[in-house]
């Protein structure tokens, strides 16, 4: 976590509607100047958490602090949090300078302050050109940059993101991406960004929390959360393609192994979570890309022959996809590689690299 | 299809064509024709029985001398304006408390839409009796000892169309909050979280951001209410049957009874294509609004 | 929102509340200045919706002294069913004195072929406008659409011809011709919007399976559009049984729908007024749309919505 102080601070937040529980004792805190990602599939909560935040949802129990002051029953206008909202909410009958400064003369700032801001936002997300036309009139992209205006002229110490690219097309997504995450270094402010495409979280967070049944999972850095995921969902969510999973045996004793089928592989390299390890069902999960394939598979801790079943060619590079103890299991190959379905090969991996989740709870190991 | 053949055009999707003949007759022969066939006719002084005998615009002339239907007209313009103002106000109003996530939001909804289910006779001698001067609300309040409050709209012929316009406002503001309500419930819920977040009270975001939006949805309401308001009819004659004398006549009430009792058929014609008139100078601007613009099918 | 009246006990159940401050949902009162405005004109504008109905079955209920001395609003000190069976069986329009359930009847008879012919015919055609589109069809539509605007007045008399021609004026047959006719611009327009709405490959599918006009619209269509045939069946019955020009126009005293006759009893110059039969009269044509309206709830919603939007 950055050494400076909290922005954001969560304490045992619980939201229910009626009988259904939404978040359940949840419990966050954000650093200054940092980027979180809430990362989740549809229902689990992060835009129901990000809404609590910003105020404009009533929590059932817990505190919410932003910059130290309880703001657990303020209105959102008095949060000091600007926020920028998947279909952009643009008041369509007025220019982009009106939608931008309708707040501001509501609150009563005076005019040459408010066309200061007006002129700072403009020139940062060089939006210039576009203040007289109507959002009508503007692209995807336009629109969104003009949505992230009204946030930055409020002058606010956090900004709320509620997957605000899921509406652009994908070049232009990957475009603004860029963009917020040099935004945000220019800025330096606080973001919490909710969206449910790993990529954009992998590429713009500080830190993750990947959400699922209104608790967060995990929270960790993007490569902590990619390598080390605490459990089989996480490990399942993260990554495309995804996480090859193969479900067997784990073995106590002075070495530890996993068995499936006639396979054995060795743990003595896996890093167990705690101390101790007991045998039981367990499901044995490493990616595609740690796969070794051919000569290079011999130098690894473990290795094993296999067949070829299908070739998948993605450009960049080929997934292939074959059996391991009985399961569908892919793996990466360079795209110059030619294989063919059939085709005898040797694969391997290190399984220092593997994560291996107990069976009953989907816990890491 | 079957018969391929012989590929006749006028054949081809003979069933559909078939289909479409009752809709070919209505829009064809009775809307087309008979609308022109009236307007014709409203040049002749037929009487008893439509004649060919063309008197140029003699009826018009006649129409617009007699003091029935200016006096029709006047009521109209009143009716019209008090229709389209308070239901519009009203109706909106409704809708907007409707829509703060209030419980019992079904009950309240059935309770202000259920007049519109009934028909204006009924809704006018339901509000002929409220307006009884001796038993209704006027007897009433004089009973509880203010002798002198007065409301007797429906005897009284300088406010009598007043009188006739709240059991109209009574029986269809309800649908007109509904439209309304079905409009604020197709905005954008983020719009008003932003509005929110920005600090913009409910009034304000209500007069500037929303009802700007629900512009197309009040331009439909407008040319619903409009098109009703020509077509009153039943609601006077429940109500007051056109009096006291002619005070509270309307068009509608004009055409029919010249063209069934008065036996003066030209002027009943006459005075429907001045309806048919006036109808055109709302609805011809609207039509070009909503399809001139866009070519649309 | 009022489960939330929760004051701020909340915190106490909090094992850490050492910290103070605002914890929980924010306090509301059900007694806030908010809700005391909000369902205070609620309810205020309800009764007075509801008022008519109220003094309508109030007065319906009371013997004519009771209605002579008393207050329109007081509930009846003695009930009587009398009214109602005057006024379904006695009561007087000119020389006629068998009550109202001779209008009944005729509503009834005029109502039923017209809902179903109006429906039968709309549909079908509506199906051709929306899968079978040929050259002309929609001309024929913007008419039949625009046509909907049209004053009735402007297109009573030629009717009033046709209908003498073909022997049919003054019948209920007549009636339920002009019904069917007036009816179609609406129902043209509901069902071809539903139909169209409805995924094309389903019919292409059924065309390459070789169904063909008639086999697609009463095998695919008709079941899969039961909720659109309600919604135009209530449209059309609290249409015309609200009718009254068309009744008026087209019948004969012996054939009159319920609200001519309705208005016919309530307003005729003989005799003593009797304001209970009146208003028992007047519920009783009343009641078909208000059941209507109360069973089929949102769907009537829906199917004024759907009527009103297009005219």
């Amino acid at each position: 976590m950055a050494a400076n102080g909290t922005s954001v601070s969560i304490q045992d937040l619980s939201l229910n509607f009626g009988a259904v529980s939404v978040l359940q004792t949840l419990n966050l805190d954000v650093a200054e100047g940092e980027f979180i990602v809430l990362l989740g599939p549809s229902g689990c909560g992060k835009s129901t958490l990000l809404n609590c935040i910003a105020g404009l949802l009533d929590i059932s129990e817990g505190r919410i602090f932003i910059k130290g002051k309880n703001v657990t029953w303020e209105e959102p206008k008095d949060r000091g949090i600007g926020m920028v909202f998947q279909s952009y909410a643009l008041y369509p009958q007025m220019t982009v300078e009106k939608n931008l400064s309708f707040g501001l003369r509501v609150a009563g700032i005076a005019k040459d302050e408010i066309a200061k801001r007006i002129a700072r936002a403009a020139e940062i997300l060089q939006i210039e050109p576009l203040l007289q036309r109507k959002p009508a009139a503007l692209s995807g992209g336009q629109r969104q940059r003009v949505a992230i205006g009204r946030a930055l002229v409020r002058d606010v110490d956090v900004f709320l993101f509620d997957e605000p690219l899921s509406n652009l097309d994908a070049k232009l997504r990957s475009e603004l991406r860029v963009e917020i995450k040099l935004l945000h270094r220019k800025l330096q402010n606080t973001m919490i960004y909710v969206t449910h495409d790993q990529i954009e979280a992998m590429t713009l967070a500080d830190r993750i929390a990947v959400m699922k049944g209104g608790v967060i999972q995990q929270l960790d850095a993007p490569q902590t959360i990619y390598n080390r995921p605490v459990n089989r969902f996480v490990a399942g969510f993260l990554g495309s393609p995804a996480m090859n999973f193969v479900e067997g045996q784990l073995e106590a004793g002075t070495t530890a192994v996993f068995k499936t089928g006639d396979l054995t592989i060795p743990l003595d390299r896996y890093g167990f979570d705690g101390a101790g390890t007991k045998s039981g069902p367990c499901v044995f999960g490493i990616r595609p890309e740690h796969v070794a394939f051919g000569e290079a598979a011999n130098s690894m801790p473990f290795a094993t022959d296999a067949a070829v079943e299908i070739v998948e060619p993605m450009g960049s590079d080929t997934l292939v996809w074959t059996k391991l103890g009985g399961r569908n299991f892919s793996f990466r190959v360079e795209a110059e590689k030619t294989l063919r379905n059939g085709d005898p090969i040797r694969i391997g991996f290190d399984p220092a690299r593997a994560s291996l989740f107990d069976t009953p709870s989907g816990n890491r190991m | 299809m079957s018969n391929s053949e012989r590929p006749n055009r006028l054949f081809r999707n003979l069933n559909a064509k078939i289909a479409s003949i009752p809709m070919v007759l209505t829009a064809g022969v009775v809307f087309v024709g008979g609308t022109a066939w009236t307007v014709l006719y409203s040049f002749t002084n037929s009487k008893l029985l439509p004649r060919l005998n063309f008197v140029g615009l003699d009826q018009y002339y006649r129409l617009w001398a007699t003091p029935r239907w200016l006096i029709s007209i006047e009521n109209l313009l009143i009716y019209g304006v008090i229709s389209l103002v308070f239901s519009l106000v009203i109706g909106f109003l409704l809708a907007a408390l409707l829509d703060q996530k209030i419980r019992f939001e079904d009950t309240f909804r059935t309770i202000f839409l259920y007049p519109f289910a009934l028909s204006f006779i009924v809704t006018g001698l339901v509000w002929q009796w409220l307006l009884n001067p001796d038993f209704g609300v006027q007897g009433v309040v004089r009973s509880l000892g203010w002798t002198s409050f007065d409301f007797n709209p429906l005897y009284n012929s300088s406010i009598v169309i007043y009188g006739i316009s709240i059991a109209a406002l009574w029986q269809g503001t309800g649908l007109i909050m509904c439209l309304m309500l079905a409009g604020l419930r197709g905005i954008d819920e983020d719009i008003w979280k932003a509005a929110r977040v920005d600090g913009i009270p409910m009034w304000k975001t209500y007069l500037f951001i929303i009802i700007p939006m629900m512009r197309p949805v009040f331009i439909t309401t407008l040319v619903i209410i409009a098109s009703g308001i020509v077509k009153v009819y039943d609601l006077v004659v429940a109500q007051t049957s056109g009096g006291p004398g002619i005070a509270s006549e309307v068009p509608a009430k004009y055409v029919y009874d010249y063209m069934f009792f008065a036996q003066n058929l030209g002027q009943g014609f006459a005075a429907s294509t001045m309806m048919l008139l006036s109808v055109m100078i709302v609805i011809v601007p609207w039509a070009y609004l909503e399809f001139g613009g866009r070519k649309r099918v | 929102m009022s489960d939330h009246a929760v004051s701020l006990s909340a915190t106490s159940s909090n094992p850490q509340a050492g910290v103070s401050g605002p914890s929980g949902p924010k306090p509301r009162h059900v007694f806030s200045r908010r809700n005391i405005f909000l369902y205070g004109t609620l309810i205020v504008v309800a009764l007075y919706y509801l008022l008519p109905l109220y003094v309508m079955v109030v007065t319906s209920l009371k013997g004519m002294p009771e209605i002579r001395l008393g207050n329109i609003f007081s509930p009846p000190l003695e009930i009587t069913f009398e009214p109602w069976v005057k006024a379904w069986s006695q009561a007087c329009t000119g020389l006629n004195c068998d009550g109202l359930s001779r209008g009944f009847w005729n509503s009834v008879r005029i109502t039923v072929p017209s809902v179903i012919l109006s429906i039968a015919i709309a549909s079908v055609n509506g199906y051709a406008l929306a899968n079978w589109r040929f050259k002309g069809a929609d001309t024929f539509f913007v008419i039949l659409i625009v046509g909907a605007f049209i004053p009735y007045q402007v297109m009573i008399y030629p009717i009033v011809i046709i209908l003498r021609e073909i022997g049919l004026y003054g019948s209920l047959t007549g009636l339920v011709i002009v019904h069917s006719i007036f009816g179609m611009p609406i129902l043209t327009l509901l069902f071809r919007n539903y139909f169209t709405s409805m995924p094309e490959e389903l019919f292409r599918a059924a065309r390459v399976d070789g169904a063909g006009f008639w086999g697609i619209y009463l095998r695919i269509m008709l079941p899969m559009s039961l909720p659109i045939f309600v919604v135009a069946i209530i449209l059309q019955v609290t249409g015309i049984w609200n009718d009254f020009l068309f009744g008026v126009v087209y019948t004969r005293p012996d054939t009159y729908p319920m609200t001519v006759q309705l208005n016919n009893i309530v307003n005729s110059v003989q005799g003593v007024k009797e304001y209970n039969v009146n208003m028992a009269a007047t519920i009783l044509t009343g009641l078909v749309p208000l059941v209507v309206y109360f069973i089929s709830g949102k769907l009537f919603v829906r199917g004024i919505a759907a009527g009103a939007v297009k005219g």
